[in-house]
């Protein structure tokens, strides 16, 4: 018996070696590593003479999330209208780990330009951009790629969350506001940072009740009820305005807010017509709007009329990024946040894209 | 003829339950409206290029590697009637652990990958350790502790990726991801092996894990029926108290299953780190230790099972972009992994029951023949 165990184990090393071995024998197939590492550079300046089908990556959520991913397709569906291309939608499976196989099947389809919605295709979006150098993929949100065939648009969240921020300041009876973000990861700190910024630009006293529904920087974008019991743990505590970048959990933080008959705050879209739900939409005091579908219709049309796109970071100084006045709720504050929006235009308030704690 | 008809009834069973769980879900499908036979076409249809047939091919292939590896390491536990339900949290913390690292070190190529496939084994066996020492040393049930942990592994990968196990290559801003493995660490793949099959090679290399996964599966395989191991794993398993009785130590065989088991968990996330993602980040692939659960169920915890189980799971999961082109809902292929699991489990039982009626008919009839020729030669004698 002592000796079965380790023997086995050392079988399985054993065994280990000799296939890491046999497989140094045939090479890796050209291209296939050169993307991440060492290489600068992949894939080519793609110009694109017609457009006649565009493919879509769904972030996770899918369809109908009445939030970031909806956005998207607002904007592809306004292109599709005015130039008439045939558009394929894919979304990831639950756990997320197909992003790459979407693209590549969206590529092999024949579709010319590829979008992925969201940071999360980063590195999958470039590995594939190297596999098909003559495709233009575009990806929303995340950093800068190294492929000459991936353009990537940006958006200036903590600016737009700042103005909501001040917002929710000037709304709030009790000197507390809340936040609900989906995760740790950079761009959704972005939104808390700008938030607890513009609320502190001010009332230098207020308090930023934060919860985060997953620790580590994924998920959290699914999940309503976490958002509601963390929505409700700040109402608790004082919190009357409550913010969230959390996709479709945010349907939690409203319930939540209108439950207790404080204020919620949407993200992305103008929530109070997405959200589908009077009884909520009454509850929700303004949205950041993130305009996606502006951005999406405009690379579309760019590659139309040009051939091809360029990465951007869209400001607020373009109205990538904004505020709702949707339901008349903040009519009175329009003035102050106007005036917020052109001291950052201008320079004078440098939004910071990370949180002070 | 004997094992002609052991394999049929082996293969019965989950055949007959894969075909009830279509009937299932193209019932299901017509009553939501959909036309089944569209979904149905659109699950086996691998895209109409040959780049994209082999591309498909590519994602059946390397999707299956992580789900046999984590039916098996399910299995191994179940073997004994423990149940694992760890194996996602043991196989995010050796994977964070392995990708640390595998990414500061710098060694020559096979011997790298040995060591990150070993410290993979060690993360994955440690954190299994800690249900298998309270169940031993206090008794604590294994399924609520190991469910638990699952939720510290999550926090404790993200805790380790984003503070001491972060890139500090990396400079400042981006999501914290671990060191990129170097090329050493770099597992080839298989790519243009598919030209001998005559078909195109497909854009990425289909991960040569595959080699290290039929080979625990042999090695896991013998483990289990030809060693001394193996059959006190089978026999605590089978009866506890038997066991016990004829001087297996329980508490001995719990530690070293579960230890195994995490071990194998260990393995898991190592086809996406060794050839995909290269690195612990934002994007690692999660949920695998929840549907090795079921691969493991669908495989009835043999390792060829489990083989034919992952793909099956694989092949349904690469089918869900197919469906969502069709205009139906990619989430059909999970409505069918379920169903299948749901059926297996029904099916088993119920050939469970007519086996046994048989056996139970067969010894019956082999005691009845000393008295069958004599009331007949008696009959005979009778007429006579």
């Amino acid at each position: 018996m002592r000796r079965t165990l380790p023997g086995a184990a050392l079988t399985l090393a054993a065994l280990l070696v000799a296939s890491g071995c046999a497989e140094d024998a045939p090479p890796q197939a050209g291209g296939s590593t050169s993307t991440e590492g060492g290489g600068s550079t992949c894939g080519n300046e793609v110009t694109i003479d017609e457009v006649t089908s565009v493919g879509l990556a769904f972030d996770s959520g899918g369809r109908g999330d009445l939030s970031f991913n909806d956005a998207t397709v607002a904007g592809l569906e306004q292109a599709q209208e005015e130039i008439g291309f045939e558009a394929t939608e894919l979304s990831p499976n639950a756990d997320g780990s197909n992003r790459g196989d979407l693209l590549r099947q969206l590529a092999d389809a024949g579709n010319n330009p590829i979008i992925g919605n969201g940071f999360q295709f980063s590195e999958d979006m470039d590995t594939v951009a190297a596999e098909y150098p003559d495709t233009q993929f575009i990806r929303i949100d995340g950093g800068p790629s190294d492929c000459a065939n991936v353009a990537v648009l940006t958006f200036a969240e903590p600016q737009g969350s700042f103005l909501v921020g001040a917002a929710a300041a000037l709304t709030s009876e009790t000197g507390v506001v809340g936040y609900v973000g989906a995760n740790t990861s950079e761009l959704i700190e972005g939104f808390r940072a700008g938030y607890t910024q513009g609320a502190q630009a001010v009332n230098p006293d207020i308090e930023v009740l934060t919860a985060t529904l997953e620790p580590g920087p994924e998920d959290g974008y699914n999940d309503p009820a976490a958002a509601r019991v963390a929505a409700e743990a700040q109402i608790e505590q004082g919190a009357d305005v409550l913010y969230h970048a959390s996709g479709s959990s945010g349907v939690g933080v409203f319930e939540a807010a209108a439950a207790a008959d404080v204020w919620g705050i949407g993200v992305d879209q103008d929530q109070y017509n997405t959200i589908g739900d009077p009884a909520l939409a009454e509850h929700i005091l303004t949205s950041m709007l993130k305009n996606l579908d502006a951005a999406v219709y405009e690379s579309l049309t760019t590659i139309v009329e040009e051939g091809s796109v360029d990465s951007q970071n869209l400001t607020l100084a373009e109205d990538g990024v904004g505020y709702s006045t949707t339901g008349g709720f903040i009519d009175d504050l329009v003035p102050q946040l106007e005036e917020y929006k052109q001291q950052i235009v201008d320079g004078e308030i440098e939004v910071s894209a990370t949180p002070a704690s | 003829m004997t094992a002609v008809r052991r394999l049929g009834a082996a293969l019965a069973p989950p055949a007959v339950a894969v075909l009830i769980a279509l009937a299932i879900t193209a019932l299901l499908l017509t009553v939501l409206g959909v036309d089944a036979l569209t979904a149905l076409r659109a699950l086996v249809d691998f895209g109409g290029s040959a780049q994209g047939q082999a591309n498909q091919l590519r994602t059946l292939l390397t999707g299956a590697v992580p789900l046999f590896l984590a039916g098996v390491a399910v299995s191994v536990a179940f073997r004994m009637n423990l149940f694992n339900i760890g194996v996602e949290g043991q196989y995010r913390v050796a994977a964070v652990c392995a990708a640390y690292v595998g990414g500061e070190l710098a060694l020559p190529m096979p011997l790298h990958v040995l060591v990150i496939v070993l410290v993979a084994m060690l993360a994955g066996a440690a954190y299994a350790a800690v249900p298998a020492v309270l169940k031993v040393t206090r008794g604590v049930n294994e399924v609520i502790t190991t469910i638990m942990l699952n939720s510290i592994a999550v926090g404790l990968a993200a805790y380790l990726v984003a503070g001491p196990f972060r890139d500090s290559t990396a400079g400042e801003g981006g999501n914290p991801t671990t060191r990129p493995l170097g090329e050493s660490a770099r597992l080839p793949g298989f790519q243009d092996s598919f030209l001998l099959l005559g078909l195109q090679p497909p854009t990425r290399p289909v991960t040569g894990f595959i080699v290290v996964a039929v080979v625990v599966g042999v090695v896991v395989a013998l483990l289990v029926s030809r060693t001394r191991f193996g059959f006190e794993l089978r026999a605590s398993g089978a009866n506890p108290t038997a066991a016990v009785a004829s001087g297996i130590p329980a508490k001995a065989m719990v530690l070293r299953a579960m230890l195994l088991s995490g071990a194998l968990a260990g393995l898991v996330g190592l086809p996406e780190l060794l050839s995909e993602d290269y690195s612990y980040g934002t994007s690692f692939t999660s949920g695998l230790g929840f549907t090795g659960i079921a691969v493991a169920l669908l495989g009835r915890n043999s390792v060829p099972g489990i083989a034919v189980a992952a793909l099956l799971f694989s092949f349904l999961d690469r089918a869900g972009p197919s469906l969502e082109t069709q205009g139906i809902p990619p989430s059909v292929s999970t409505i069918i992994q379920g169903t299948v699991v749901l059926t297996v489990v029904v099916v088993n039982e119920v050939a469970a029951r007519l086996l046994a009626r048989r056996e139970d008919r067969r010894v019956r009839g082999r005691t009845e023949p000393a008295a069958v020729p004599a009331a007949a030669a008696q009959q005979g004698e009778g007429r006579a």
